[in-house]
Protein backbone atom coordinates (compact mmCIF):
# COMPACT_ATOMS: atom_id res chain seq x y z
CA UNK A 1 0.00 0.00 0.00
CA UNK A 2 1.32 3.39 -0.88
CA UNK A 3 -1.31 5.36 1.02
CA UNK A 4 -0.48 7.56 3.99
CA UNK A 5 -2.80 8.92 6.65
CA UNK A 6 -3.29 12.66 6.84
CA UNK A 7 -5.50 14.60 9.24
CA UNK A 8 -7.20 17.69 7.89
CA UNK A 9 -8.97 20.02 10.32
CA UNK A 10 -11.66 21.98 8.48
CA UNK A 11 -12.76 25.56 9.19
CA UNK A 12 -15.39 24.36 11.67
CA UNK A 13 -12.69 22.59 13.67
CA UNK A 14 -13.76 19.10 12.57
CA UNK A 15 -10.94 16.60 11.99
CA UNK A 16 -10.98 14.38 8.93
CA UNK A 17 -8.52 11.51 8.72
CA UNK A 18 -8.01 10.64 5.08
CA UNK A 19 -5.92 8.24 3.02
CA UNK A 20 -3.65 9.99 0.56
CA UNK A 21 -1.89 8.10 -2.23
CA UNK A 22 1.82 8.77 -2.62
CA UNK A 23 2.03 7.31 -6.11
CA UNK A 24 -0.43 9.49 -8.00
CA UNK A 25 1.51 12.75 -8.29
CA UNK A 26 -0.99 14.44 -5.98
CA UNK A 27 -0.53 17.44 -3.75
CA UNK A 28 -2.20 18.38 -0.48
CA UNK A 29 -4.74 20.70 -2.18
CA UNK A 30 -5.82 17.90 -4.52
CA UNK A 31 -6.23 15.50 -1.61
CA UNK A 32 -8.53 18.03 0.10
CA UNK A 33 -10.58 18.39 -3.07
CA UNK A 34 -10.73 14.65 -3.61
CA UNK A 35 -12.38 14.33 -0.20
CA UNK A 36 -14.76 17.26 -0.89
CA UNK A 37 -13.19 19.40 1.80
CA UNK A 38 -13.94 23.12 1.29
CA UNK A 39 -10.83 24.12 -0.62
CA UNK A 40 -11.72 26.25 -3.63
CA UNK A 41 -8.38 26.07 -5.44
CA UNK A 42 -9.52 28.63 -7.97
CA UNK A 43 -6.17 28.85 -9.75
CA UNK A 44 -5.96 25.08 -10.03
CA UNK A 45 -2.59 24.69 -8.35
CA UNK A 46 -0.43 27.51 -9.69
CA UNK A 47 0.23 29.16 -6.30
CA UNK A 48 -1.74 32.15 -7.49
CA UNK A 49 -4.83 32.37 -5.30
CA UNK A 50 -4.02 31.15 -1.76
CA UNK A 51 -7.44 29.51 -1.38
CA UNK A 52 -5.63 26.30 -0.39
CA UNK A 53 -3.65 27.98 2.39
CA UNK A 54 -3.30 25.71 5.42
CA UNK A 55 -1.41 25.64 8.70
CA UNK A 56 0.94 22.76 9.39
CA UNK A 57 0.05 21.56 12.89
CA UNK A 58 2.28 18.48 13.21
CA UNK A 59 6.06 18.90 13.25
CA UNK A 60 6.77 17.37 9.84
CA UNK A 61 9.59 18.99 7.91
CA UNK A 62 8.11 20.13 4.59
CA UNK A 63 11.17 22.05 3.47
CA UNK A 64 11.24 25.70 2.49
CA UNK A 65 8.40 27.47 0.70
CA UNK A 66 9.22 27.77 -2.99
CA UNK A 67 9.43 31.24 -4.59
CA UNK A 68 5.92 31.28 -6.07
CA UNK A 69 4.44 30.04 -2.80
CA UNK A 70 6.42 32.58 -0.80
CA UNK A 71 5.35 35.47 -3.02
CA UNK A 72 1.70 34.45 -2.81
CA UNK A 73 1.86 34.17 0.97
CA UNK A 74 3.24 37.72 1.20
CA UNK A 75 -0.02 38.95 -0.24
CA UNK A 76 -2.52 36.54 1.28
CA UNK A 77 -4.40 37.13 4.51
CA UNK A 78 -4.26 35.18 7.79
CA UNK A 79 -0.70 34.08 7.08
CA UNK A 80 1.19 32.54 9.99
CA UNK A 81 4.70 31.14 10.30
CA UNK A 82 3.31 27.64 9.68
CA UNK A 83 1.26 28.69 6.63
CA UNK A 84 1.74 26.73 3.41
CA UNK A 85 -0.11 26.46 0.13
CA UNK A 86 -1.51 22.95 -0.14
CA UNK A 87 -1.04 22.95 -3.91
CA UNK A 88 2.75 23.22 -3.49
CA UNK A 89 3.10 20.25 -1.11
CA UNK A 90 3.50 16.93 -2.93
CA UNK A 91 2.24 13.85 -1.10
CA UNK A 92 5.26 11.75 -0.16
CA UNK A 93 5.71 8.85 2.30
CA UNK A 94 7.47 11.31 4.70
CA UNK A 95 4.13 12.98 5.32
CA UNK A 96 2.65 9.96 7.13
CA UNK A 97 0.67 11.31 10.10
CA UNK A 98 0.67 14.92 8.87
CA UNK A 99 -1.88 17.18 10.55
CA UNK A 100 -3.00 20.37 8.82
CA UNK A 101 -5.68 22.96 9.44
CA UNK A 102 -7.40 24.89 6.66
CA UNK A 103 -6.80 28.65 6.89
CA UNK A 104 -9.92 30.87 6.97
CA UNK A 105 -11.34 32.04 3.64
CA UNK A 106 -10.38 35.58 2.66
CA UNK B 1 -34.91 50.85 -28.17
CA UNK B 2 -32.54 53.20 -26.39
CA UNK B 3 -29.88 54.92 -28.40
CA UNK B 4 -26.18 54.27 -27.76
CA UNK B 5 -26.98 50.70 -26.84
CA UNK B 6 -24.62 48.06 -28.18
CA UNK B 7 -26.63 45.44 -30.06
CA UNK B 8 -25.47 41.99 -31.02
CA UNK B 9 -26.67 38.44 -31.58
CA UNK B 10 -24.66 36.72 -28.85
CA UNK B 11 -23.35 38.67 -25.88
CA UNK B 12 -20.41 36.81 -24.38
CA UNK B 13 -19.42 37.58 -20.82
CA UNK B 14 -15.74 36.79 -20.37
CA UNK B 15 -12.91 37.17 -22.87
CA UNK B 16 -10.99 34.04 -21.90
CA UNK B 17 -10.20 31.30 -24.43
CA UNK B 18 -13.72 29.83 -24.27
CA UNK B 19 -15.41 33.20 -24.85
CA UNK B 20 -13.04 34.05 -27.68
CA UNK B 21 -13.52 30.74 -29.46
CA UNK B 22 -17.30 31.13 -29.18
CA UNK B 23 -16.92 34.15 -31.51
CA UNK B 24 -15.41 31.88 -34.14
CA UNK B 25 -18.10 29.22 -33.95
CA UNK B 26 -20.82 31.89 -33.94
CA UNK B 27 -19.17 33.55 -36.93
CA UNK B 28 -19.41 30.35 -38.97
CA UNK B 29 -23.17 30.57 -38.35
CA UNK B 30 -23.19 34.26 -39.33
CA UNK B 31 -23.99 35.33 -35.78
CA UNK B 32 -22.37 38.51 -34.46
CA UNK B 33 -20.76 38.58 -31.03
CA UNK B 34 -19.82 41.19 -28.49
CA UNK B 35 -17.65 40.43 -25.44
CA UNK B 36 -17.63 42.07 -22.01
CA UNK B 37 -14.69 41.56 -19.65
CA UNK B 38 -13.76 43.13 -16.33
CA UNK B 39 -10.09 43.07 -17.23
CA UNK B 40 -8.54 45.67 -19.50
CA UNK B 41 -7.27 43.13 -22.05
CA UNK B 42 -8.71 39.95 -23.61
CA UNK B 43 -7.46 36.51 -22.57
CA UNK B 44 -8.90 36.09 -19.08
CA UNK B 45 -6.75 34.04 -16.72
CA UNK B 46 -4.39 33.09 -19.53
CA UNK B 47 -3.44 36.74 -20.00
CA UNK B 48 -3.78 37.94 -16.42
CA UNK B 49 -2.42 35.09 -14.33
CA UNK B 50 -0.05 33.02 -16.42
CA UNK B 51 0.70 34.44 -19.89
CA UNK B 52 4.24 33.00 -19.87
CA UNK B 53 3.27 29.53 -18.68
CA UNK B 54 2.99 26.62 -21.09
CA UNK B 55 -0.18 24.62 -21.70
CA UNK B 56 0.29 21.06 -22.96
CA UNK B 57 -3.26 19.83 -23.57
CA UNK B 58 -4.55 22.02 -26.38
CA UNK B 59 -5.23 19.54 -29.19
CA UNK B 60 -2.72 20.02 -31.98
CA UNK B 61 -0.34 22.12 -29.88
CA UNK B 62 2.27 19.97 -28.10
CA UNK B 63 3.14 23.10 -26.11
CA UNK B 64 1.74 26.62 -26.28
CA UNK B 65 2.24 29.59 -23.97
CA UNK B 66 -1.05 30.82 -22.51
CA UNK B 67 -0.38 34.31 -23.90
CA UNK B 68 0.31 32.91 -27.37
CA UNK B 69 -2.90 30.88 -27.27
CA UNK B 70 -4.81 34.11 -26.63
CA UNK B 71 -2.99 35.88 -29.48
CA UNK B 72 -3.83 33.00 -31.82
CA UNK B 73 -7.49 33.01 -30.81
CA UNK B 74 -7.68 36.77 -31.36
CA UNK B 75 -6.25 36.24 -34.83
CA UNK B 76 -8.63 33.37 -35.53
CA UNK B 77 -11.73 35.42 -34.66
CA UNK B 78 -10.59 38.65 -36.31
CA UNK B 79 -12.63 38.08 -39.52
CA UNK B 80 -15.78 37.95 -37.42
CA UNK B 81 -15.20 41.43 -36.00
CA UNK B 82 -16.25 40.91 -32.40
CA UNK B 83 -17.00 44.01 -30.34
CA UNK B 84 -15.35 44.42 -26.94
CA UNK B 85 -16.37 46.20 -23.76
CA UNK B 86 -13.22 45.84 -21.66
CA UNK B 87 -12.45 46.99 -18.12
CA UNK B 88 -16.14 46.82 -17.21
CA UNK B 89 -17.88 44.13 -15.20
CA UNK B 90 -21.26 42.75 -16.30
CA UNK B 91 -23.51 43.90 -13.50
CA UNK B 92 -27.20 43.37 -14.22
CA UNK B 93 -29.33 41.48 -16.72
CA UNK B 94 -32.87 42.35 -17.72
CA UNK B 95 -34.95 39.93 -19.72
CA UNK B 96 -37.13 41.75 -22.24
CA UNK B 97 -40.66 40.76 -23.20
CA UNK B 98 -39.49 39.48 -26.57
CA UNK B 99 -37.05 37.07 -24.88
CA UNK B 100 -33.95 39.18 -25.57
CA UNK B 101 -31.68 40.54 -22.85
CA UNK B 102 -30.16 43.83 -21.79
CA UNK B 103 -26.92 43.51 -19.85
CA UNK B 104 -25.56 46.60 -18.10
CA UNK B 105 -21.96 46.91 -16.92
CA UNK B 106 -20.46 48.44 -13.80
CA UNK B 107 -19.91 51.62 -15.82
CA UNK B 108 -23.45 51.72 -17.15
CA UNK B 109 -22.75 50.52 -20.70
CA UNK B 110 -25.84 48.75 -22.02
CA UNK B 111 -25.78 45.75 -24.33
CA UNK B 112 -28.84 44.35 -26.07
CA UNK B 113 -28.53 40.73 -27.21
CA UNK B 114 -30.68 37.87 -28.42
CA UNK B 115 -28.62 35.34 -26.49
CA UNK B 116 -26.24 35.66 -23.54
CA UNK B 117 -23.33 33.26 -23.11
CA UNK B 118 -21.56 33.46 -19.77
CA UNK B 119 -17.95 32.39 -20.22
CA UNK B 120 -16.93 33.92 -16.94
CA UNK B 121 -14.26 31.43 -15.86
CA UNK B 122 -13.55 31.89 -12.18
CA UNK B 123 -15.55 35.10 -12.11
CA UNK B 124 -14.32 38.63 -12.45
CA UNK B 125 -10.97 39.56 -11.00
CA UNK B 126 -11.34 41.84 -8.02
CA UNK B 127 -8.45 43.48 -6.21
CA UNK B 128 -7.42 41.72 -3.02
CA UNK B 129 -7.98 44.07 -0.10
CA UNK B 130 -5.86 44.37 3.03
CA UNK B 131 -7.38 43.29 6.34
CA UNK B 132 -8.05 46.75 7.77
CA UNK B 133 -11.27 47.46 9.61
CA UNK B 134 -13.53 50.21 8.27
CA UNK B 135 -11.64 50.21 4.97
CA UNK B 136 -14.77 50.87 2.90
CA UNK B 137 -15.32 54.42 4.10
CA UNK B 138 -12.03 55.55 2.56
CA UNK B 139 -12.61 53.86 -0.82
CA UNK B 140 -12.32 56.49 -3.58
CA UNK B 141 -11.46 59.01 -0.83
CA UNK B 142 -7.75 58.51 -1.02
CA UNK B 143 -7.89 54.71 -0.86
CA UNK B 144 -7.72 52.81 -4.14
CA UNK B 145 -6.88 49.21 -4.99
CA UNK B 146 -5.76 49.94 -8.54
CA UNK B 147 -4.43 53.00 -10.24
CA UNK B 148 -6.65 53.97 -13.14
CA UNK B 149 -5.46 57.50 -13.81
CA UNK B 150 -1.97 58.32 -12.51
CA UNK B 151 -2.65 62.05 -12.96
CA UNK B 152 -4.99 61.83 -9.95
CA UNK B 153 -1.84 61.51 -7.85
CA UNK B 154 0.01 64.55 -9.19
CA UNK B 155 1.55 66.53 -6.35
CA UNK B 156 0.09 64.14 -3.74
CA UNK B 157 1.77 62.15 -0.99
CA UNK B 158 1.18 58.50 -1.86
CA UNK B 159 1.75 55.32 0.15
CA UNK B 160 1.87 52.15 -1.94
CA UNK B 161 1.82 48.70 -0.32
CA UNK B 162 2.70 45.40 -1.99
CA UNK B 163 5.61 43.29 -3.17
CA UNK B 164 4.77 42.38 -6.74
CA UNK B 165 5.13 43.87 -10.19
CA UNK B 166 2.30 46.38 -9.92
CA UNK B 167 3.59 47.82 -6.61
CA UNK B 168 7.06 48.19 -8.14
CA UNK B 169 5.91 49.59 -11.48
CA UNK B 170 3.52 52.15 -10.00
CA UNK B 171 6.10 53.29 -7.44
CA UNK B 172 8.48 53.93 -10.32
CA UNK B 173 5.87 55.75 -12.38
CA UNK B 174 4.53 57.87 -9.52
CA UNK B 175 8.04 58.86 -8.38
CA UNK B 176 7.88 61.51 -11.13
CA UNK B 177 4.24 62.46 -10.61
CA UNK B 178 3.51 62.43 -6.90
CA UNK B 179 5.21 64.75 -4.41
CA UNK B 180 6.15 61.80 -2.18
CA UNK B 181 6.11 58.05 -2.78
CA UNK B 182 6.43 55.59 0.08
CA UNK B 183 6.62 51.90 -0.77
CA UNK B 184 5.75 49.51 2.04
CA UNK B 185 6.15 45.74 1.89
CA UNK B 186 5.88 42.97 4.45
CA UNK B 187 9.15 41.47 3.34
CA UNK B 188 12.52 42.78 2.23
CA UNK B 189 12.33 40.73 -0.95
CA UNK B 190 10.25 41.85 -3.91
CA UNK B 191 9.00 39.60 -6.67
CA UNK B 192 8.96 41.23 -10.07
CA UNK B 193 10.84 41.82 -13.29
CA UNK B 194 14.54 42.36 -12.58
CA UNK B 195 14.70 45.80 -14.20
CA UNK B 196 11.74 47.02 -12.11
CA UNK B 197 13.47 45.89 -8.93
CA UNK B 198 16.69 47.62 -9.99
CA UNK B 199 14.89 50.81 -10.97
CA UNK B 200 13.19 51.01 -7.57
CA UNK B 201 16.58 50.46 -5.91
CA UNK B 202 17.96 53.37 -7.92
CA UNK B 203 15.05 55.69 -7.06
CA UNK B 204 15.36 54.78 -3.39
CA UNK B 205 19.05 55.74 -3.54
CA UNK B 206 18.04 59.08 -5.10
CA UNK B 207 15.47 59.67 -2.33
CA UNK B 208 12.64 59.67 -4.88
CA UNK B 209 11.00 56.67 -3.23
CA UNK B 210 10.97 56.04 0.49
CA UNK B 211 11.17 52.28 0.98
CA UNK B 212 9.98 50.78 4.26
CA UNK B 213 10.49 47.02 4.67
CA UNK B 214 9.60 44.80 6.35
CA UNK B 215 6.51 46.63 7.47
CA UNK B 216 2.77 46.56 7.26
CA UNK B 217 0.00 49.16 7.19
CA UNK B 218 -2.37 48.41 10.07
CA UNK B 219 -4.82 51.29 9.95
CA UNK B 220 -6.05 54.30 8.01
CA UNK B 221 -6.93 57.60 9.65
CA UNK B 222 -8.62 60.76 8.48
CA UNK B 223 -11.86 62.70 8.64
CA UNK B 224 -13.80 61.67 5.55
CA UNK B 225 -10.65 61.04 3.51
CA UNK B 226 -7.23 59.45 3.94
CA UNK B 227 -4.98 61.77 5.99
CA UNK B 228 -2.50 59.25 7.37
CA UNK B 229 -1.77 55.55 7.72
CA UNK B 230 -0.49 53.65 10.72
CA UNK B 231 2.53 51.54 9.89
CA UNK B 232 4.16 48.82 11.94
CA UNK B 233 7.80 47.97 11.33
CA UNK B 234 8.19 44.19 11.39
CA UNK B 235 11.46 44.38 13.27
CA UNK B 236 12.09 43.18 16.80
CA UNK B 237 10.83 46.38 18.40
CA UNK B 238 7.59 46.31 16.30
CA UNK B 239 7.91 50.08 16.16
CA UNK B 240 4.81 52.01 15.06
CA UNK B 241 4.92 55.01 12.76
CA UNK B 242 2.28 57.35 11.44
CA UNK B 243 2.78 58.39 7.85
CA UNK B 244 0.87 61.45 6.71
CA UNK B 245 -0.40 61.01 3.18
CA UNK B 246 -3.17 61.91 0.72
CA UNK B 247 -3.49 58.50 -0.84
CA UNK B 248 -3.02 54.88 0.16
CA UNK B 249 -2.83 52.30 -2.61
CA UNK B 250 -2.54 48.66 -1.53
CA UNK B 251 -1.62 46.56 -4.60
CA UNK B 252 -2.03 42.99 -3.38
CA UNK B 253 -2.96 41.34 -6.64
CA UNK B 254 -6.30 40.19 -7.98
CA UNK B 255 -8.57 37.46 -6.68
CA UNK B 256 -11.41 36.02 -8.75
CA UNK B 257 -14.97 36.38 -7.49
CA UNK B 258 -18.12 35.10 -9.19
CA UNK B 259 -19.50 38.59 -8.53
CA UNK B 260 -22.86 40.00 -9.62
CA UNK B 261 -23.60 37.02 -11.91
CA UNK B 262 -24.38 35.11 -8.71
CA UNK B 263 -27.49 37.30 -8.32
CA UNK B 264 -28.91 36.79 -11.82
CA UNK B 265 -31.33 34.07 -10.73
CA UNK B 266 -29.20 31.30 -12.21
CA UNK B 267 -28.95 27.94 -10.51
CA UNK B 268 -25.57 27.88 -8.77
CA UNK B 269 -23.76 24.92 -7.30
CA UNK B 270 -20.33 25.14 -5.65
CA UNK B 271 -19.63 28.58 -7.09
CA UNK B 272 -20.45 27.47 -10.64
CA UNK B 273 -23.53 27.78 -12.86
CA UNK B 274 -25.53 24.61 -13.46
CA UNK B 275 -26.18 23.85 -17.12
CA UNK B 276 -27.78 21.18 -19.28
CA UNK B 277 -24.83 19.15 -20.52
CA UNK B 278 -27.03 16.67 -22.37
CA UNK B 279 -27.79 19.29 -25.00
CA UNK B 280 -26.48 22.82 -25.22
CA UNK B 281 -25.07 24.16 -21.93
CA UNK B 282 -28.13 26.30 -21.36
CA UNK B 283 -28.83 27.49 -17.81
CA UNK B 284 -32.17 27.38 -16.01
CA UNK B 285 -33.02 30.67 -17.79
CA UNK B 286 -33.77 30.00 -21.49
CA UNK B 287 -31.49 32.06 -23.70
CA UNK B 288 -28.71 32.29 -21.11
CA UNK B 289 -25.93 29.78 -21.57
CA UNK B 290 -22.84 29.14 -19.43
CA UNK B 291 -19.68 27.70 -21.00
CA UNK B 292 -16.16 26.94 -19.86
CA UNK B 293 -14.87 26.96 -16.29
CA UNK B 294 -17.89 28.92 -15.00
CA UNK B 295 -20.36 26.06 -15.50
CA UNK B 296 -20.90 22.75 -13.80
CA UNK B 297 -22.56 19.45 -14.68
CA UNK B 298 -21.95 15.81 -13.82
CA UNK B 299 -18.39 14.96 -14.83
CA UNK B 300 -17.38 18.56 -15.50
CA UNK B 301 -13.69 19.17 -16.18
CA UNK B 302 -12.34 22.69 -16.08
CA UNK B 303 -10.19 22.42 -19.17
CA UNK B 304 -9.80 24.88 -22.02
CA UNK B 305 -10.41 22.13 -24.55
CA UNK B 306 -13.74 21.30 -22.88
CA UNK B 307 -14.67 25.00 -23.02
CA UNK B 308 -14.08 24.98 -26.80
CA UNK B 309 -16.48 22.07 -27.23
CA UNK B 310 -19.10 23.69 -25.01
CA UNK B 311 -18.81 26.96 -26.95
CA UNK B 312 -19.39 25.09 -30.21
CA UNK B 313 -22.56 23.34 -29.06
CA UNK B 314 -23.82 26.53 -27.42
CA UNK B 315 -23.59 28.36 -30.76
CA UNK B 316 -25.65 25.70 -32.52
CA UNK B 317 -28.37 26.07 -29.91
CA UNK B 318 -28.17 29.86 -30.03
CA UNK B 319 -28.63 29.69 -33.81
CA UNK B 320 -31.79 27.62 -33.40
CA UNK B 321 -33.08 30.09 -30.83
CA UNK B 322 -32.33 33.13 -32.98
CA UNK B 323 -33.57 31.52 -36.23
CA UNK B 324 -36.29 29.06 -35.17
CA UNK B 325 -37.57 28.81 -38.75
CA UNK B 326 -34.24 28.09 -40.43
CA UNK B 327 -32.66 24.74 -40.99
CA UNK B 328 -28.94 24.55 -40.63
CA UNK B 329 -26.52 21.92 -41.81
CA UNK B 330 -23.07 21.92 -40.24
CA UNK B 331 -20.32 22.47 -42.77
CA UNK B 332 -16.65 21.65 -42.29
CA UNK B 333 -14.45 24.74 -42.56
CA UNK B 334 -12.29 22.74 -44.97
CA UNK B 335 -15.32 22.41 -47.26
CA UNK B 336 -17.09 25.71 -46.73
CA UNK B 337 -14.16 27.99 -46.02
CA UNK B 338 -14.57 31.04 -43.82
CA UNK B 339 -16.41 34.17 -44.85
CA UNK B 340 -15.45 36.99 -42.53
CA UNK B 341 -17.86 39.80 -41.72
CA UNK B 342 -15.07 42.06 -42.96
CA UNK B 343 -15.51 40.65 -46.47
CA UNK B 344 -12.45 38.43 -46.23
CA UNK B 345 -12.63 34.86 -47.44
CA UNK B 346 -10.43 31.92 -46.57
CA UNK B 347 -10.80 28.62 -48.33
CA UNK B 348 -8.96 25.47 -49.15
CA UNK B 349 -6.94 25.64 -52.32
CA UNK B 350 -8.78 23.88 -55.11
CA UNK B 351 -7.19 20.90 -56.82
CA UNK B 352 -6.64 21.33 -60.55
CA UNK B 353 -7.46 18.98 -63.36
CA UNK B 354 -4.67 19.36 -65.86
CA UNK B 355 -2.95 17.13 -68.30
CA UNK B 356 0.72 16.38 -67.77
CA UNK B 357 2.80 16.08 -70.94
CA UNK B 358 1.81 17.03 -74.48
CA UNK B 359 0.93 13.72 -76.11
CA UNK B 360 -1.76 14.34 -78.71
CA UNK B 361 -5.05 12.54 -78.34
CA UNK B 362 -5.74 10.29 -81.24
Amino acid sequence: MSDIKITIIDREGVSHQVDAPTDMNMNLMEVCKAYDLPVQAVCGGMAMCATCQCYIISDHDLGERNDDEQAMLWEAQNVKDNSRLGCQIPITPDLEGLIIELAPEE
Amino acid sequence: MEKDMITTDILIIGAGPTGLFAVFEAGLLKLKCHIIDALAQPGGQCAELYPKKPIYDIPGFPEVLAGDLVDNLMKQIEPFQPGFTLGERAQTIDRQEDGTFIVTTSKGTKHHAKVVAIAGGLGSFEPRKPAIEGLEKYEDKGLAYMIKNPEDYRGKRVVIAGGGDSALDWSIFLADVASEVTLVHRREEFRGALDSVEKVEELVAQDKIRLITPAEILDINGEGAVESVLLQHNDEAKRMEIIECDAFVPLFGLAPKLGPIADWGLEIEKNAIKVDNTLDYQTNIPGIYAIGDVNTYPGKLKLILCGFHEATLMCQSAYQRIHPDKRYVMKYTTVGGIDGFDGSRKEAEKAVVKKIGNKQNV
